[in-house]
């Protein structure tokens, strides 16, 4: 439902998709605001695992949230090649911590399929859609369900 | 993107509408206080009849029609044919409201309220259906800027309760000056209490030939007016008491001639190069009062030229110099002659002295019947500055870590222009600060109506006295203080005070009153609602607790946490539910709000005679004087004004109480010790903090508590970031910054630090019990 109020003029979809562990996950295009390279967080306390901390982007606070370990997966180690994608969605920003990104893609947006439903899986529940590319299996997530709520994450 | 000009022009009708309606309260409130003269009941009139104007050429026949009829019934009232009863100040009162509704309806485009009618109707009942004559001076009367000036004096004798007066004579010693202390300082500091008038005595001061620099050849007179105790003079001098002739006299509010008044308080010889008028921050709207002041006398003769009866050539230091250009070589025969208030030229200093609120230059001005020059500004513009000035500090911080880490020499060219930049990037924050800062006093008025508002649905009979109107707080603060405020006053009128029947059991009068005042107070605005009801009746608050389950029944609380339990979710102490107040969101979302602007709140009560709720904030929500500290490699910020003294740890200092807890001795009382670094997760609590570094904090209620950190870095000014926006509370962390290397640093809130803390402990320890 999100993907199709985000760009639902076009019946083309552009994801951008990264890599996280080994797997080809991806976004909305447009919900991207830009993408920065790994810098240090600054931890918050009382934080849920997947809080990576806070960056300072431009004078701004952004929380950075690891999104390997909010997948269910081992955390993002943090060196020069992981990026951060600055994401927006309605008045909430933050940043995805991701092994690397790889790739723009263009697609129709016909070619999008709903996930299977299977066992509760960690990761499952913030996938909206599946397709695939080149062979590829390519994840699309649900950035709603990705992000930090406020206050129920912080307590 | 055309505007319409008609657009702007209506809105800055609505602008002048807010300005009018606010002189409209202010001059009810003083008729309301006995001043029935024609001048008070003119602006009242005045007001009335611009509104009227402005909205008949945007055709607001509504609005109009409604300021017609008031307008008319208040012309009664000018001409005499009406008395002034305390029942037409009511309806007078409730018709401003009324108006204040209207206009708002107008400026929305909302249909017109309803329920003006009965208001008018016994307005007009009041007038005796005396026949309405039409106006005649319609259009060409609208001058609402205008009028704000003319009634000015008159209105500010009656709102302004008369200050205390002091009159301090301070004459260093050279030892004063040999021991390093500086005047001016002094001066400052004296500045700081209230409205300061400063005279400095030349008189000793001998020719520049026979000078001995070291000597100490001036004195000074200084005048203070505004609400100063002797201790709080003397605590100034608390270090100079014994090398300086210091004499402090009371009452008598009278300077010897409005001549004197300096714009500068002399600097002693050679001085630094300060700016001279920082040193007085009252008294340069002072110099203008003469002139400007109406029907005041001209000053006294001592304001003939300036002469230098010290025979000091201007050919002199530069400060001299400056010293003989103002009048105040006159002054000093006199001084020395009179410390103590001389009484012959009590109207100047009666004049302007008693009506400038205290220390506050500002509305001094806005006071003075010389229209001050003013621009509207876009907050957006404001808003904008303040950010680029935040900026400017983090920039500065980089710049000053670059340096540093560079390894020039403390004395470079570098460091000294950096640190002049400091000093600069410091003074402009400052006074950014103040372009947004803003007086209280719109606030207070709303105020106003909402006690009579509240008084009539309970049937109460409340005054409401305002003091400190003209404090100025930054203007978020203010709009997110007009609803847990707006609650509490409402909570006084229907829970704090008592009916009229009861008051006059008790011996009270009948008419309750609730007193809301506003003071800044070391960095910070206080801000009291105190209300002179039967107190708060701890026996049933504790009851209620019980019963609603939110203390144990056999919990031993003292007085103040029993007040304190007002602030629990949930709880609430009307026997009735009434429409007012007691819905169960009471003073905890108030607590919230308070807390959320950075600010405390206290209770303070005494059965029979009271409660009093104080309101802490911050002066501004943008910048934060801090400590940085480092805890677990990890940078935070401590507020400065939380700190009271950092220590080293000994074996001695500590002492284990229980498994998990230590206090620390500090000067004779135990202060529980908490590990900042295993608080905020950053690692385990240590085995053993001799040779750690403790900050020793103080909260609101008088508690202590001291936290370990590993290292203190530096003190500094800090922006800071609002976490809640974009990530929420965190409990314990009040908001963040950005550090001079661009990184972010959490700025702490202690108090809410060791209240979790301690919470989280207590629920461990049942946890491990169960």
């Amino acid at each position: 439902m999100e993907l199709e109020k985000s760009s639902q003029n076009s019946s083309e979809l552009e994801l951008l998709s990264f890599r996280l562990a080994d797997e080809e996950y991806s976004v909305d295009i447009m919900s991207v605001r830009e993408i920065r390279g790994w810098t240090r967080a600054t931890p918050l306390p009382h934080a849920p695992h997947h809080v990576r901390g806070v960056i300072n982007l431009r004078g701004t606070v952004l929380p950075v949230v690891d999104l390997s370990v909010r997948l269910g997966m081992e955390p993002v180690e943090g060196d020069a090649r992981n990026v951060i994608i600055v994401v927006q969605m309605g008045n909430q920003t933050a940043g995805l911590l991701v092994n690397a990104v790889s790739d723009i893609l263009a697609l129709p947006r016909t070619e999008l399929q709903p996930p299977p439903e299977l066992a509760a899986d960690a990761a499952h529940s913030f996938i909206q859609a599946l397709t695939i590319v080149d062979g590829r299996m390519i994840r699309v997530l649900d950035l709603s369900a990705v992000l930090p709520d406020d206050n129920v994450e912080a307590a | 993107m055309a505007t319409d000009p008609m657009a702007e022009i209506r809105a800055s009708f609505f602008v002048e509408c807010e300005e009018l309606l606010e002189s409209l309260q202010d001059a009810l409130s003083d008729m309301d206080e006995g001043s029935h003269d024609n001048e008070t009941i003119n602006v009242v009139f005045r007001a009335v009849h611009s509104i009227k104007g402005g909205a008949g050429a945007f055709g607001l026949d509504a609005l109009v029609g409604f300021a017609h009829r008031y307008e008319t019934v208040m012309d009664e009232v000018r001409c005499g044919r009406m008395p002034i009863t305390p029942e037409a100040m009511k309806l007078f009162f409730q018709a401003a409201d009324l108006l204040q509704d209207q206009v708002r309806a107008a400026r929305d485009g909302a249909p017109p309220p309803d329920g003006s009618e009965p208001c008018l109707v016994a307005l007009e009942a009041l007038m005796g259906g005396a026949p309405v004559e039409e106006d005649i001076e319609e259009a060409t009367d609208f001058q609402p800027m205008g009028l704000s000036f003319d009634f000015g004096p008159a209105e500010d004798e009656g709102a302004t309760p008369a200050l205390p007066v002091w009159t301090v004579r301070f004459k260093p010693s050279a030892a004063l000056y040999a021991s390093g202390n500086e005047p001016l300082h002094l001066l400052r500091a004296l500045a700081k209490l209230g409205e300061c008038k400063t005279s400095c005595d030349l008189s000793a001061l001998p020719a520049l030939d026979t000078l001995d620099p070291e000597a100490a050849c001036l004195e000074w007179v200084v005048e203070i007016t505004g609400d100063v105790t002797d201790f709080d003079i003397r605590e100034v001098f608390d270090f100079v008491e014994d090398v300086c002739e210091l004499e402090i006299t009371s009452g008598g509010a009278d300077a010897p001639a409005g001549g004197f008044d300096l714009p500068d308080l002399a600097p002693p010889m050679g001085d630094l190069g300060a700016d001279p008028f920082a040193a007085t921050p009252g008294s340069e709207p002072m110099l203008e009062m003469p002139g400007a002041m109406p029907g005041m006398p001209a000053p006294t003769p001592v304001a003939a030229p300036p002469q230098n009866p010290s025979g000091v050539e201007m050919n002199n230091p530069p400060s001299l110099a400056d010293l003989a250009e103002t009048p105040e070589p006159t002054a000093a025969p006199i001084a020395p002659a009179e410390p103590a208030p001389a009484p012959a030229a009590s109207a100047p200093s009666t004049g302007p002295g008693a009506t400038v609120p205290k220390g506050n230059a500002a509305p001094a001005k806005e006071n003075s019947s010389e229209p001050s020059a003013t621009v509207r500004v876009d907050l957006d513009r404001i808003d904008r500055l303040v950010n680029l000035v935040g900026e400017l500090v983090i920039n500065q911080a980089m710049l000053a870590q670059s340096v540093a880490e560079a390894g020039l020499p403390p004395n470079s060219a570098v460091m000294t222009g950096l640190e002049a930049f400091m000093m600069l990037t410091r003074d402009i924050q400052d006074s950014v600060m103040m372009i947004r800062a803003q007086p209280v006093k719109p606030l207070f008025q709303r105020m106003g109506r909402i006690v009579r508002e509240a008084s009539s649905a309970v049937g109460k009979e409340v005054r409401l006295r305002t003091e400190g109107e003209a404090t100025e707080v930054d203007k978020t603060v203010i709009e997110r203080l007009a609803d847990p405020l707006t609650h509490m006053i409402r909570n006084s009128v229907d829970h704090g005070l008592e009916t009229p029947e009861k008051r006059e059991a008790a011996g009270k009068p009948r008419e309750g009153v609730i007193t809301l005042s506003a003071q800044h107070r070391s960095g910070r605005v206080v801000i009291e609602i105190t209300d002179d009801g039967a107190g708060i009746n701890r026996p049933k608050v504790r009851d209620i607790a019980i019963k609603k389950g939110l203390i144990a029944a056999e919990a031993q609380l003292s007085d103040s946490e029993i007040d304190n339990l007002l602030f629990l979710p949930g709880f609430s102490t009307a026997d009735q539910v009434s429409a007012l107040s007691g819905r169960g969101v009471g003073m905890d979302v108030v607590r919230q709000a308070i807390q959320g602007l950075g600010g405390r709140i206290t209770i303070h009560s005494e059965p029979g005679k009271g409660t009093r709720f104080s309101i802490s904030l911050p002066l501004t929500l943008a910048v934060l004087d801090g400590m940085v500290v480092n805890v677990a490699n990890e940078t935070l910020v401590v507020p400065l004004s939380s700190i009271l003294e950092t220590a080293t740890l000994t074996d001695e200092d500590i002492r284990a109480l229980g498994p998990n807890t230590n206090v620390i001795h500090v000067r004779g009382a135990f202060v529980p010790l908490y590990d900042l670094g295993a608080e905020l997760g950053y690692r385990a609590p240590m085995e053993n903090y001799a040779g750690g570094i403790v900050l020793l904090t103080a909260q609101e209620n008088g508690s202590r508590s001291a936290l370990v950190v590993d290292s203190i870095l530096e003190q500094r000014q800090v922006v800071i970031k609002g976490l809640q926006r974009s990530y929420g509370h965190i409990p314990g962390v009040a908001a963040a910054t950005i550090l001079g290397d661009g990184q972010i640093a959490l700025i702490l809130d202690p108090a809410d630090l060791v209240s979790n803390a301690s919470g989280r402990t207590r629920s461990q320890s049942f946890a491990l019990a169960g």
